[in-house]
């Protein structure tokens, strides 16, 4: 690999992660040398850091539309789906044991929730339909008087695809059960209110957003019956102990500031260049399937099967021409078959397995678009001309 | 799931057998396999043909043999998996080449993994691929001419 290293790299996975961007690292910079006070302590520098962190607060409180000390952060999506789901869960286990999830979750939520079955909760994981929507019907007649909490992402990593999470919190709302959603995916990119959402908590995480690596935060409605989830110290109100992570607290909350300040801009833009390339791959490649909705996802997002092909062999032959990109095919997954998503909506084997996804970004150019165009048929064609099993005539 | 973890296959012999292991990533050899395969494509006029289809991921690999006097003269392989079973098929071809059927028999997934320089631990089952074609071939070849399989 090192010998034919790619002058370029086009970076297209920003669903796996974002470039933290330069002005959210030149906020950070301060609080690791200058403004490095501990919050919790007294004296100017630390009262100053104490500020910072109030500051941050409530650019996330601002963006949710909910206030300040309902906002909660921690070290990640992984954690805030981890304490959103036990915490109700052992919290309110005297009202019931019943938790409603779907079953496209990210494995934050799914492992959580196969963890609570083994520590006697139920749960029930609800289908999608093919392009990967949970029904609201579906989701009624699944509520028991034992059902606790309910939780369904904002919108599916994998295949982008946006749930109707205002109709799921009404739902949750008037049969009194806790919703939480999955936004890791969502912010920057849908906009968002808990109030008129219906929604009790809500994760999100700051390298999805151009923020840096290893902060997140957690929303939970005042009121929300949870129990902390990490112990010790008086941080967050008591409800996550821990120094706070000065410099990525202030990253997150500039970055959450920066990103939503023009949504609909960004969609526009993004999925512009989105179709193009979507639009190009499928007239150049016979045989390539759009997974997930055509039109109710993410505007960064495409997720194809491109049939005769392997995911992790397409992923490799375009890292070696400079282009990052996702698979969920099986054999480079830690699955025993291919993604739970594509499983999920019905996606066969002989499709799954030869599945890419492509995720945009700010920093993505039309010149990137050009350039994939470019690179990706050879490398189809050179693939299916491997394999035994196709025959196309290229 | 989009990550890079890689399954642990419920496999059957190799457990028990000394294998080089990459714990993470593909070698430079293994690339140099996987992006400049020897031995690709098809072959129409093959003395023996050989296709199998892994039962763990599904990949699938199919091999031709031309065959002289009991030595393998020339050999193609096609398959459809990731880049450990397109490697290692390629470095099994090449490794039989101008050997004889029962040499070519003999040789494991475990040397042609040595070979390599070593394949992430959980891709040691994409290299059985290539070894059971080549088998299936011989076995192939050998009926065709009034052999009993091996």
């Amino acid at each position: 690999m090192t010998k034919s290293t790619p002058a370029k790299i086009i970076y297209m996975d920003h669903s796996a992660t974002t470039p933290t961007h330069p002005d959210v690292v030149k906020e950070m910079l301060p609080y690791f040398t200058e403004h490095f006070g501990n919050p919790s302590s007294l004296y100017r520098i630390a009262r100053e850091s104490k500020f910072a962190v109030s500051k941050a607060r409530k650019q996330v409180a601002d963006v949710l539309g909910c206030t300040p000390d309902e906002i909660f952060f921690t070290a990640g999506g992984t954690e805030s789906d981890n304490w959103a789901i036990k915490g109700t869960a052992f919290a309110n286990k005297d009202r019931g044991n019943h938790i409603i999830t779907t079953k496209i979750e990210h494995h934050a939520v799914l492992h959580t929730c196969e963890y609570l079955e083994k520590e006697g909760f139920e749960v029930t994981y609800l289908p999608v339909n093919e392009y990967g929507i949970v029904d609201p019907d579906v989701l009624i007649k699944s509520i028991t008087d034992r059902t606790i909490l309910i939780s369904v992402m904002m919108a599916n990593n994998e295949i982008g695809t946006i749930q109707p999470i205002k109709e799921i919190g009404e739902i949750a709302r008037e049969k009194n059960i806790y919703f939480h959603t999955d936004a890791v995916q969502a912010i920057g990119n849908l906009e968002i209110d808990v109030h008129e959402m219906n929604i009790d908590m809500l994760s999100l995480s700051a390298h999805k957003f151009y923020g840096p690596k290893g902060t997140g935060a957690l929303y939970i409605r005042k009121g929300i019956n949870i129990g902390s989830f990490i112990h010790g110290g008086s941080q967050e109100n008591g409800h996550r102990a821990g120094t706070e992570n000065l410099p990525g607290i202030i990253g997150l909350g500039y970055a959450i500031e920066r990103a939503t300040q023009n949504i609909s801009e960004h969609n526009e833009k993004i999925s512009s260049m989105r179709d193009r390339l979507l639009d190009g791959i499928i007239e150049t490649i016979p045989d390539v399937h759009l997974n997930g909705h055509p039109k109710q996802r993410l505007s960064n997002n495409i997720n194809i099967s491109v049939r005769g092909t392997d995911g992790e062999a397409l992923l490799l032959m375009l890292d070696m021409k400079g282009v990052c990109v996702s698979t969920g095919s099986a054999c480079s997954s830690g699955e025993e078959s291919a993604s739970h998503v594509l499983s999920a909506i019905s996606v066969p084997p002989a499709l799954a397995r030869g599945s890419v996804r492509l995720t945009l970004g700010n920093e993505n150019t039309k010149e990137d678009i050009d350039y994939v165009l470019d690179v990706l048929p050879p490398i189809v064609s050179r693939l299916r001309a491997l394999s035994p099993v196709n025959n196309y005539s290229q | 799931m989009f990550g890079f973890l890689l399954i642990m296959p419920k496999v059957r012999h190799y457990n028990n057998q000394k294998y080089r292991v990459n714990t993470d990533m593909y070698n430079e050899t293994v690339m140099e396999h996987f992006s400049n395969p020897k031995n690709a494509g098809e072959m129409k006029d093959a003395d023996a043909v050989g296709e199998m289809e892994s039962p763990e991921c599904g990949d699938t690999t199919k091999i031709y043999l031309k065959i002289e006097n009991d030595i393998i003269t020339d050999i193609k392989f096609q398959t459809l998996g990731c880049a450990a079973a397109i490697a290692s098929t390629s470095m099994a071809t090449d490794m039989v080449i101008g050997k004889t059927l029962t040499e070519a028999w003999e040789l494991t997934n475990n040397e042609v993994v040595n070979a390599l320089g070593g394949l992430p631990e959980k891709k040691i089952h994409c290299s059985l691929l290539a070894e059971d074609a080549l088998h299936a071939a011989i076995n192939q070849y050998r009926k065709k001419q009034g052999l009993k399989p091996w």
